[in-house]
């Protein structure tokens, strides 16, 4: 054990044991992020602070929530929505939150897209990014049962099915899933499990894993400019602040970050307080009932898109039932987004909008997405299903034609 | 400016797919019906600009109303409990204290003068069908004295104070035979049993409808439930404009009881995030002025 000499405050005495210098410098004030970023290179942070929200409330939530068929309902919208104190502010709190935490996911990931930010040694970022895409997705799906009204209930019941469409061990696996034949109380408390325990650690484990993934290959900038990130630090540790391409994370890039959250949480509080039934479904404050199936079933927003893309096939193709194609649609556009980095073949790391063929492509992708959200929320009758089988075999051909696309890029910009 | 323009162009696509999902797909999915009527004009049996007689009603409801109907507020109780009431007449007439109050003139005179079509339930008692309605038509009476009994109802019916005291006793009086509240630890007054098997369905329990049908579906519905509900066995109890808004309001009171004190707190949070917004914006500043 190495020589501890006798600490003169007690800063010293637990930087003897816990190194808080270094930890501090190498985790802040000497972690560099490029200068030239703008506003959208604070949605990480966001996320950060929306998911400590989102634990914290579902920690308050979790001490008056029973996960049982018969008090679930009652024990969210009475006692914790009108008895226990702030019930319904931390219950809010928690609805809006998972909602919103999806629209900055998504606004994070397209980023990402525009940005270029997942080639060219950022691979591991962009995967461990969709792992938390997947987890989140699933946390959101489970803990949207736990109320156990009427839609909790059904979205869980037509999403479990989907998986009965898979070949030879589909039943079964329905079952195995749901822990009974249909959607009951095993449901219930094998969700509740996954969505207050599991998925959260393992989404802890995932952002971790994700910070660590940003450190070698660093944060990607607004110009898509590579460069040399030692030099910079020297020359802004040096003094020469205005000509390093670099900043600090702390407390530079972090005030930066502090401005926008707080423009964000004004946005967030007023859908909180006043704007909330985008998030809580009119639909779900009538109790879970498996004999009356509502009229329109439709999943939180986030899913609206890949359940259009399932839903869009509604005939039969070449034999293949309809069912059949849209459960494999389905399967392609889920993990489609994570080979990303393998689709694009251009080298390019630029803004989109600078890369001549890969623009035409982004903006596209982005307008399919909205249409297939559209109308992924409207029944599909008439023309309607004719516009959700349009749009997901354009979401299908968009990600077919990338590769050539890229590297059509490609060659047009000489491998630059 | 840049950041601006970025800006502007995320909230324009969230904007259109919010406006899709939310707002139009609403509309799709629930279209507007026709608006409440509180006249109840298709209602004219009985010819209601007659001025009723207040002591000559009094005869006629002693007579003909007290044997099935409890009028506590004059010194009528309940003649056998309400599970052998509901046994006898698949409900429990209500209490009709109220009476004179919470319904609409026009509505109850043609009810009494026959209640199946008052009711807007000639598709669940067709004329010349098996099923009676437990109550009886007074279409014998002349409008007079129809208007005789309406005028005496209105005579007896307590004046309610403007709060949730006064909400409740319009909810009890117009639903209480078929719906519960449960947060309000209210009980229909018929079993639930004998409720099902007289409607046909189980009226559900109202003390989180105020959430799930919303204020503005509420208002249509409980005015006409044929109108959205084709078909549905619950009757138009026909209630005037006011005392539709007081089982409303107390539909709220129960079922969003934190409404005031999440709109008050919700303006001193958003002004408590906007010193931060501005203070972390003028820390930005100062920060930044120095790598630029
Ligand atoms: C044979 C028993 C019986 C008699 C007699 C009777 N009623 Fe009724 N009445 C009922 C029942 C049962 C109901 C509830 C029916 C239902 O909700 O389906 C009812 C309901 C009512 C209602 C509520 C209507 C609404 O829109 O909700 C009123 C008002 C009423 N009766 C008035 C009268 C008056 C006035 C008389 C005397 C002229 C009378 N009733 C005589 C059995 C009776
Ligand atoms: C005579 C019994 C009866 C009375 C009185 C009655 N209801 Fe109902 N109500 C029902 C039944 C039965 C249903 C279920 C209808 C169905 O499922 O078709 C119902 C359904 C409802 C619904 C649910 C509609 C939906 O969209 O599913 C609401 C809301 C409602 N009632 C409100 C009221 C209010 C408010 C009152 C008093 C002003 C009232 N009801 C009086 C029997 C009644
Ligand atoms: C460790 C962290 C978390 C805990 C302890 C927790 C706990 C709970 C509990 C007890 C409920 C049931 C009460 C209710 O419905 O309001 C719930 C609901 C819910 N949770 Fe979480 N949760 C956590 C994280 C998350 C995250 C990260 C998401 C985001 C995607 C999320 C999404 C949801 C949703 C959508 C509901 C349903 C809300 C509603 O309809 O009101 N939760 N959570």
């Amino acid at each position: 054990m190495a020589e501890f000499k006798q600490a003169d405050s007690m800063y010293e005495w637990f930087d003897q044991r816990l190194g808080i210098d270094k930890f501090v410098k190498v985790m802040m004030t000497e972690y560099w992020i490029p200068k030239n970023i703008n506003f959208l290179w604070a949605m990480g942070v966001l996320l950060t602070v929306m998911f400590t929200l989102l634990v914290v409330s579902g920690i308050f939530l979790l001490m008056y929530y029973k996960p049982d068929i018969n008090m679930a309902f009652d024990s969210v919208n009475y006692t914790i929505m009108q008895e226990v104190a702030y019930g319904w502010l931390f219950r809010h709190i928690h609805a809006v939150g998972a909602s919103v935490v999806f629209l900055i996911i998504y606004i994070h990931m397209f980023t990402g897209i525009y940005y270029g930010s997942y080639k060219r040694g950022r691979e591991m970022i962009w995967i461990s990014g969709m792992l938390l895409f997947m987890l989140f997705s699933a946390e959101g799906f489970s803990g949207y049962m736990l109320p156990w009204g009427q839609m909790s209930y059904w979205a869980a019941y037509v999403i479990t099915e989907i998986f009965g469409g898979i070949p030879l061990i589909g039943g079964d696996l329905v079952v195995w899933i749901r822990g009974n034949f249909y959607v009951a109380d095993a449901t219930l408390t094998r969700f509740f499990m996954l969505h207050v325990l599991l998925i959260p650690l393992a989404i802890l484990g995932a952002i971790v894993f994700h910070f660590y993934a940003l450190r070698f290959p660093h944060v990607n900038n607004e110009a898509g400019e590579f460069f040399d990130f030692d030099e910079e630090a020297e020359k802004y540790l040096a003094g020469d602040k205005k000509n390093s391409k670099v900043v600090p994370f702390w407390p530079v890039f972090l005030s930066k970050d502090f401005f926008v959250l707080g423009f964000f949480l004004l946005f967030f509080f007023y859908l909180v307080f006043f704007h909330y039934g985008f998030a809580m479904d009119p639909i779900n404050f009538d109790k879970a009932d498996g004999l009356k199936t509502p009229s329109h079933i439709y999943p939180e927003w986030y899913f609206l898109w890949s359940y259009e893309v399932l839903r869009g096939w509604f005939f039969e193709i070449a034999g293949i039932s309809g069912k059949s194609l849209g459960l494999m649609a389905f399967g392609f556009a889920n993990i489609i987004f994570l080979l990303l980095p393998w689709l694009d073949r251009s080298p390019m790391v630029k803004p989109a909008n600078q890369r001549p063929y890969f623009k035409y492509w982004f903006w596209l992708m982005i307008a399919d997405l909205m249409v297939l959200t559209e109308f992924g929320k409207l029944p599909p009758t008439g023309p309607n299903a004719w516009v959700g089988f349009g749009a997901s075999l354009v979401f299908l051909i968009l990600f077919i034609a990338l590769p050539f696309i890229t590297k059509a890029e490609a060659k047009k910009v000489g491998g630059k | 400016m840049k950041e601006l323009k970025i800006l502007a162009v995320i909230a324009a696509l969230v904007g259109i797919t919010y406006y899709g999902i939310e707002p139009y797909a609403h509309s799709v999915m629930h279209p507007e019906v026709s608006a409440a009527d509180f006249t109840f004009k298709d209602a004219k049996n009985v010819d209601t600009s007659l001025a009723g007689n207040v002591e000559n009603g009094k005869v006629l409801v002693e007579a003909n109303c007290i044997a099935c109907h409890a009028i506590e507020k004059a010194g009528h109780p309940a003649l056998m409990p309400n599970a052998d009431a509901a046994a006898s007449y698949g409900v429990v007439p209500p209490d009709l204290s109220h009476a004179g109050r919470i319904y609409d003139k026009n509505y109850l005179a043609n009810f009494i003068f026959d209640p199946v079509s008052a009711m807007h339930l000639s598709h669940k008692y067709p004329v010349g069908g098996t099923k009676a309605f437990p109550m009886p038509s007074y279409n014998w009476m002349t409008p007079q004295e129809i208007m005789d009994v309406v005028s005496y109802l209105q005579s007896v019916a307590p004046k309610v104070t403007e709060d949730k005291e006064g909400h409740k006793a319009t909810f009890e009086a117009a639903c209480g035979r078929c719906h519960s509240m449960a947060y309000a630890k209210f009980d229909a007054t018929t079993p639930k049993d004998s409720i099902k098997a007289y409607m046909g369905a189980t009226p559900p329990d109202l003390s989180q409808y105020i959430k799930s049908r919303g204020e503005h579906y509420l208002h249509s519905f409980i005015n006409d439930p044929q109108v959205l509900l084709k078909n549905t066995s619950m009757p138009r109890v026909g209630l005037n404009e006011k005392a539709q808004e007081e089982v409303i309001a107390y539909m709220e009171e129960i079922g969003d009881s934190k409404k005031a004190e999440r709109e008050s707190l919700g303006l001193w949070v958003m002004l408590y995030t906007f010193v931060f917004a501005i203070l972390a914006y003028l820390w930005k500043r100062k920060i930044w002025s120095e790598v630029h």
